[in-house]
């Protein structure tokens, strides 16, 4: 068992530094000088007030070291936990930007995912049985899965909340509002959430549905499953064991799925203006924001790799070959 | 699973039912508000927050009706409210910090403000600024001429790169006056721009930032002395209340309308104009495509104009040759390439009627008193496909085997015109114009890079020269001088490449003009003035450095349901814009004059 997770962990350890490297090259081959954006947003200011602006962002920034000078001052901060000055921000730690919009993200993100995840597996399974289960449930989950999220996110928000109001049309919470700890606030911050996570909900649900619904099929066809139907074995006991097969690959796509949920879902998120994670990749990616891009890539590292932990100790529980295979056996 | 199933259902119902009756108190706040117009907030709004990071009190419910929101200068988060930092929120200046002066770009007039009156000597060489009496900034201490003087004096931090102590030569407290001198003769138009630019900050607060970390020095919750204060600020707004103390109700008898600003971060065009239809947003300063259908679509959305151009002209769009490159080294080239293109085109084609074609000149309509009528007429290039092609055949430039004019080698031509990726509007007018320019047989190819890309290729970097061939540009604001606009063009010397490089992006180089330029800068009166911008204008016309196009308008598109009597051309006259620079140019006037609607 140490000696598993041992291994395992090493790996991650290697992994992680690898993506670290890569993470804090790519931003840097991306054509242009973020500070030349930052100062060209100030019409009107004259060459030399310009230039002063631009000497105070680049000492700001660390951009006028050498790239080995900035790639070890990378790794200096982030062992520190300090992941360095936004240039979107105008000199924000990026970890204030990201923090900020975590939360929203999350929110939006994990019923999203959680839900959809439980609802396409329930449906998905019980469409694979009942007939006139599949031929709803399939072809709506479909055209769900094949929607994209901008699309559908589009079609939410004009019909829901511009032509009927049901729902505000954009933002984290009411531009009327400041963040309290009242009823009317949290209220305000559920009707705000309601569409991004309604359009997040139906196109992933479709994808699991469909998945899922797949694999018990495939289960159920197989070898082990007829073998126990010939035993005489009841069809809820052949169906268990098809569901729990089934699951494997549903739970390692959620691993994934949530690893890199503090990406935020960027078209959605930027179709609603929501203040969540995507929203600033977006911002990070048109200012070119080395350090706010670099720093979200990071959690998004971290959160694929702790989610990549997380399966293998979920498959440990769920899957005996695994624990056989750890003690050395073959499954 | 059916338990689970129904759960989700409830959760779905209840979201759902919570939401929709949250969609309607959106518009109609439940809370009551505790203040009403015009009324002393209850607590003031510069307490800070409590120790759970909440604010403490009710006033975090803005009043519908007491509320102006507002979107279209802030492209990012607020993050600064230095008012010297340049990318300091939107209303810093002009809302918290004021101004000596303001400036009125359509009746060209000066208005007191923190001052209550300037002049120059009879020589016109000493300018003294009487500073007004009876302000209080919102800390509740007195404005005084300290401040004034401490304000200006700060321009002499270098960090903050200022050309005003490069003229200014002392400034000094005399009595409720601040007298200013000048080494040589004085830079009046530079000078003149500064009074309505310079925010007046207190001097008690602001000593001990003024070093070289200036810019570090994000002033949250400042003070001033403007109309409004410091609300809150979050990722996506920026939220201003109003100040009951400001010393224009009592001086001049003024009282700015809503109690609360929200200024909304610039979002995608959907959701832009969405909150604006749906009047989730009052005045949005955004290009908004179709904009001229909606003014008629019955959604109660107005422009300055009833007809067209619907819009002021902010600034002038031109076509920006590099002049290091061939063929584009040849003023009978530009000169031919700027008769091939119909900007008549882009403002019909591509923006339907909502901005005007500029004159040969580009000078903005604000400036036509300084238009040589004369030098235009003689000089002045029009469109013309037909002369554009005899220009080209008599300047020595042939034409190839694919129908498009070559270098004088023979070489082929293919000028790249670039305009940032996502600027729909430009990216519809570089195909109009490479469309004009192919019927007179000059080969453009319409491109539309990253934003970032664009900046580089115009700028160039430390280590690398501009590489453009054409670019779309629009840097020159409206203001109090056409100085600014043939500084623009003819800045020398040439400024290095990189961030700086925001002047003469074509690389033009005639000393004569800039000469000319510095002279204009150091020329009060109107009548020399006009003398010297019309060599100006038979410089430009002769060798066509630069090529305008079009006014872009002054996007601002308001909606009736929330505040009416908006700025407009039957209402009364002041800029409806919150750009930087835009309050002090008298849309300070338009939150004095908008009233609640019913």
């Amino acid at each position: 068992m140490r000696r598993y997770f041992g291994r395992k962990l090493f790996t991650y350890l290697i992994t992680f530094f690898v993506a670290a490297t890569i993470d804090w090259m790519i931003p840097r081959f991306m054509p242009g000088d973020p500070v030349a954006g930052l100062v060209s947003q100030t019409n009107g200011i004259s060459p030399t007030a310009a230039q002063a602006l631009a000497d105070y962002y680049y000492k700001l920034f660390g951009l006028k070291e050498s790239l080995p000078a900035q790639y070890l001052n990378f790794w200096n901060s982030l062992l520190h936990g300090n992941l360095g000055l936004s240039v979107y921000g105008h000199g924000t730690p990026v970890t204030d930007m990201i923090m900020a919009a975590v939360p929203y993200t999350l929110a939006l993100l994990i019923p999203a995912i959680l839900l959809s995840w439980w609802a396409g597996n329930t449906f998905g399974a019980l469409a694979a049985r009942r007939k006139w289960l599949d031929n709803t449930v399939l072809p709506v989950g479909y055209i769900l899965t094949a929607t994209p999220y901008m699309w559908l996110a589009l079609v939410l928000s004009f019909v829901l909340a511009f032509s009927l109001r049901l729902f505000p049309l954009s933002g984290g919470y009411g531009f009327n509002l400041e963040p309290t700890l009242t009823w009317l606030f949290f209220t305000d911050l559920v009707a705000h959430w309601v569409l991004p996570f309604l359009s997040l909900f139906l196109v992933m649900f479709g994808g699991w549905a469909i998945g899922m619904r797949n694999m018990i099929i495939y289960e159920l066809e197989s070898d082990y499953s007829r073998y126990l139907e010939t035993l005489g074995a009841p069809q809820s006991l052949v169906r268990k064991y098809a569901f729990r097969n089934a699951m494997l690959p549903q739970i390692t796509g959620l691993a994934l799925q949530l690893g890199v949920i503090v990406a935020g879902a960027l078209v959605t998120e930027i179709v609603f203006s929501y203040p969540g994670v995507g929203h600033l990749v977006f911002a990070a990616i048109q200012s070119e924001d080395y350090f706010l891009l670099q720093g979200i890539f990071m959690f998004i590292i971290i959160g694929v790799l702790l989610a990549n932990f997380i399966v293998d100790i979920v498959y440990v529980i769920v899957d005996p070959r695994t624990r056989v295979a750890m003690r050395g056996g073959t499954a | 699973m059916q338990v689970g199933k129904s759960r989700v259902l409830a959760l779905l119902a209840a979201a759902s039912i919570v939401a929709s009756a949250c969609g309607s108190s959106t518009a109609t706040p439940t809370v009551a508000p505790t203040t009403g117009p015009g009324a002393t907030p209850t607590v003031a709004p510069t307490a800070a927050p409590s120790a759970t990071g909440l604010p403490a009190t009710d006033t975090t419910v803005y009043p519908r009706a007491q509320t102006l929101y507002t979107s279209g200068k802030q492209w990012g988060a607020p993050s600064t409210w230095n008012p010297l930092d340049p990318n300091a929120a939107m209303g810093v200046v002009g809302l918290q910090y004021e101004t000596l002066f303001l400036y009125d770009p359509i009746k060209d007039v000066y208005t007191p403000w923190l001052a209550s009156g300037g002049s120059w000597d009879s020589t016109n060489t000493t300018y003294t600024i009487n500073v007004r009496q009876g302000v209080t900034w919102s800390d509740g201490s007195a404005f005084t001429a300290a401040d004034v003087a401490f304000s200006i004096n700060l321009y002499q931090n270098t960090t903050l790169g200022s050309d005003l102590f490069t003229f200014v030569k002392a400034v000094t407290v005399s009595g409720n006056n601040v007298v200013v001198t000048f080494q040589g003769t004085p830079a009046y138009q530079e000078w003149n721009q500064d009074l309505y630019n310079m925010p007046m900050v207190p001097a008690a607060i602001w000593t001990q930032y003024n070093n070289e970390n200036i810019f570090k020095f994000l002033n949250q919750n400042g003070v001033g002395t403007g109309p409004y204060m410091y609300k809150t600020a979050a990722q996506d707004r920026m939220v201003w209340v109003k100040n009951p103390n400001w010393w224009a109700t009592a001086a001049l008898g003024l009282s700015v309308q809503p109690t609360y600003i929200v200024d909304i971060v610039n979002s995608s065009n959907n959701v832009a104009l969405g909150e604006l239809l749906s009047g989730g947003l009052d005045l949005d300063n955004n290009y908004l495509p179709g904009i001229a259908q909606l003014v008629s679509g019955g959604y109660n959305i107005t422009t300055y104009f009833a007809g067209p151009p619907y819009m002021l002209a902010g600034n002038t769009a031109w076509l920006v040759p590099n002049t290091k490159k061939k063929p584009l080294d040849d003023p009978a080239f530009r000169k031919a390439l700027a008769e091939a293109i119909n900007p008549q085109n882009v403002v019909v084609k591509d923006y339907g009627n909502i901005v005007a074609a500029a004159n040969p000149t580009g000078l903005l309509p604000v400036w036509d008193k300084y238009v040589d009528q004369t030098v235009v007429k003689n000089l002045g290039v029009t469109f013309n496909t037909a002369k554009a092609k005899a220009d080209l055949k008599a300047a020595g430039y042939k034409v190839g085997s694919d129908g498009f004019v070559t270098n004088k080698d023979g070489s082929p031509i293919k000028l790249n015109l670039e305009v940032p990726d996502g600027w729909s509007d430009w990216m519809e007018a570089e195909n109009l114009i490479a469309a004009d320019a192919a019927l007179a047989g000059i080969n453009i190819n319409p491109t539309h890079p990253d934003d970032a890309t664009v900046v580089n290729d115009e700028k160039g970097t430390s280590s690398a020269a501009p590489t453009f061939d054409l670019v779309i540009n629009n840097d020159v604001q409206i203001g109090s001088t056409p100085w600014t606009y043939y500084d623009y063009i003819f800045r020398q010397p040439e400024i290095a490449a990189g961030p700086a490089r925001n002047r003469n992006y074509e690389q033009y180089d005639n000393a004569k003009a800039w000469a000319l330029v510095q002279k204009l800068d150091q020329t009060l009166d109107v009548t020399a003035m006009q003398a010297i911008t019309s060599q100006l204008q038979t410089i430009q016309l002769t060798d066509e450095p630069i090529i305008p196009l079009w006014y872009n308008g002054e996007w601002s598109q308001v909606n009736n349901s929330v505040w009416t009597n908006w700025p407009s051309d039957t209402t009364y006259h002041v800029q409806p814009a919150t750009w930087n620079g835009y309050w002090q140019m008298g849309a300070i006037y338009m939150l004095t004059n908008i009233k609640p609607a019913g």
